[in-house]
């Protein structure tokens, strides 16, 4: 027969501040990429796949060595697993809400910041082990980096994710019960922003309004300052741009998947 | 086996963990707004056990998030466990522990981390939270469990994780949210002897919300039954029942037409060949039935059948609203409100 127990109740459970909410979520959600991190391995396939059917194709149409075409293309690919990887991420949001998981994490006594930022930071991790291997398979085609870039550069992509997770999730508190919606809105946003980026192909020859369309997409200065960072050139215009890019998209990200956190 | 009940004083006895005056929430739905709550006075005092009973839609839920913090309210105020829900929601969600309808554990996690992290939430130490994981895990037989992803769980075993997340931190006040509703007999059963245990062994607070009326009537020392926002009847299930319903005596005849005849003698109302006695003419309980043999038995009238039975809490909600409380449990309204801003 089953038979609760129960130790001596304690006083009234401490108040806890943003800091320590935020390590706490951030612990809950690292956990299951901690206990199978093979799992995380999983979501390089898409890169890796473009890193080697594309690549070849952007070498062969640039005739340039392959060395010199993935040092262009390697720093888009880490930039587009940012992008994928942090714009699914509203989906796990979803499937919390759906059952009753993220409605516990609401009455438990977290801010509502952290619940978010907590959850935006634990993107961070997989991106950089993911960066990694992408730059460790690179290496024997020719593919060279500096290391005090690389660093900056997983820091920028770092500040890019965690801004752009918290929109994913801002969007999936706003479709609450219609996933649908959330895919939608993630297949229309998406590829766009991809292509507008450069990330894949050079916008030099594109048409006019796809120039403007690049110039406010703020993945198009991330891409390019992933490019001078990985290059050595740490101090360029194109550097300060991406960190700007990014920084403004984190602060946006923030602030309204904040907002959507305290109204969920 | 700790207990902590018998060490409070007799003023934290009858100290009130619920207050509410006034309370209402209202949404925006299709065709104008809706009162999914309204004015609703409430007191529940320490140690109490008690149950929120009426049909989908008629309030339960919306009061229980209000409670909880999850909702704002609308208008009036409410303490719960000595803070007030619009001006400390955080103290009130420090102080209480929370069981929803739905299963609260991540798929993807493991079960002992799912509890480690619900300890680190709650402030409780790591050691503290160690502890009060494996001593949860081992009285609700999820130990061999402890490793296991959450998805693999079955749903009985889901819902006692549920229970061990809403208990890590000891609350001295728990809400349950139709805490049995899609469990089998078993696990139901198992459930509400957690539940019990838990009042009677820690002294905890329990108030929970419930379509299932032998649900309420048997695990709640006080049922509030709830229709259309509001409050209608608040007393124990023995005393609602007997203040609102009375023994039920059914008298089976052969043709409808004795049925008629006996009405004469025996009150109530016929439906073909049965004869319901009404709530008054039944009061005496099974002691009428004799009386009602003999009076039968004089006026030449030969019974088929004559049964008689305890009143149910649905008769106690037929006679206060006209409507069925199962018949009304099963069709729940498919509504998506919209809040209003308080």
């Amino acid at each position: 027969m089953i038979t609760l127990t129960q130790t001596p109740p304690t006083s009234t459970p401490p108040r806890t501040g943003v800091a320590t909410d935020t390590w706490n979520v951030l612990v809950r959600e690292l956990r299951p990429v901690l206990r199978d991190p093979f799992s995380a391995l999983f979501s390089l396939v898409q890169p890796l796949i473009f890193l080697g059917l594309f690549g070849p194709l952007l070498v062969a149409s640039s005739g340039l060595p392959a060395g010199e075409t993935l040092q262009w293309f390697v720093p888009g690919i880490l930039v587009m697993v940012a992008l994928f990887g942090t714009a699914s991420t509203g989906a796990n949001l979803l499937g919390e809400m759906q059952t009753g998981s993220h409605e516990r994490t609401l009455v438990a006594p977290l801010s509502r910041s952290a619940l978010l930022m907590g959850r935006a930071l634990k993107e961070v991790v997989p991106l950089i082990v993911q960066g990694l291997v992408i730059c460790l398979v690179s290496l024997p085609f020719g593919f060279t980096v500096s290391v005090p870039g690389l660093l900056l550069g997983f820091v920028l992509l770092a500040v890019f994710g965690i801004g752009f997770g918290a929109l994913s999730y801002s969007v999936a508190l706003a479709c609450r019960g219609r996933d649908w919606m959330f895919w939608i809105i993630h297949q229309t946003v998406i590829f766009p922003l991809m292509i507008l980026s450069g990330m894949l192909l050079p916008l030099d020859d594109a048409p006019g309004w796809m120039k403007v369309a690049a110039a406010v997409n703020p993945l198009s200065y991330v891409v390019q300052a992933e490019r001078d960072l990985f290059a050595g050139s740490l101090g360029t215009p194109a550097v300060l741009g991406g960190f700007a890019a990014a920084v403004i998209t984190a602060i946006i990200g923030l602030m309204v998947g904040i907002r959507g956190m305290r109204r969920a | 086996m700790g207990s902590y009940a018998g060490g409070m004083t007799d003023t934290q006895n009858t100290q009130s963990l619920i207050n509410a005056r006034g309370l209402g929430k209202t949404f925006a739905a299709k065709g104008g707004a809706v009162d999914a709550v309204s004015n609703l006075n409430l007191e529940v005092r320490r140690g109490e056990l008690v149950a929120f009973l009426g049909p989908n839609g008629a309030g339960k839920t919306t009061t229980l998030r209000l409670l909880t913090t999850l909702l704002t309210p609308s208008s009036g105020e409410a303490t719960v466990a000595g803070c007030s829900i619009s001006r400390d929601p955080a103290g009130v969600r420090r102080r209480i522990g929370y069981i929803g309808q739905g299963n609260s554990a991540g798929h993807n996690q493991r079960v002992r981390d799912e509890l480690l992290s619900q300890g680190a939430f709650y402030g409780l130490t790591r050691r503290d939270t160690a502890v009060r994981a494996d001593e949860l895990l081992e009285s609700l037989d999820l130990g061999s469990l402890a490793h296991r992803q959450v998805i693999g769980l079955s749903g009985g075993q889901k819902r006692r994780l549920d229970i061990a997340l809403g208990l890590i931190h000891r609350p001295e006040l728990l809400f349950l949210d139709e805490p049995s509703t899609g469990l089998d007999p078993q696990s139901r059963a198992n459930l509400w002897k957690h539940i019990v245990d838990l009042r009677d062994d820690f002294g905890t607070t329990i108030f929970l919300t419930t379509h299932y009326l032998d649900e309420a009537d048997q695990l709640a020392e006080r049922v509030l039954v709830m229709d259309h926002g509001e409050v209608i009847a608040d007393d124990s299930p023995a005393a609602l029942k007997s203040r609102l319903a009375g023994d039920r005596i059914t008298v089976t005849f052969d043709s409808a037409a004795d049925a008629r005849a006996a009405l004469r003698h025996t009150g109530g109302e016929t439906s073909g060949a049965i004869v319901t006695l009404t709530a008054e003419a039944a009061a005496a309980g099974e002691r009428a039935v004799p009386q009602l043999v003999r009076a039968l038995d004089a006026a030449g009238l030969a019974p088929v059948a004559i049964t008689h039975r305890q009143p149910t809490l649905d008769d106690v909600f037929l006679n206060l609203t006209g409507r069925s409380l199962r018949e009304e449990g099963q069709s729940a309204p498919a509504s998506n409100p919209q809040e209003v801003a308080a």
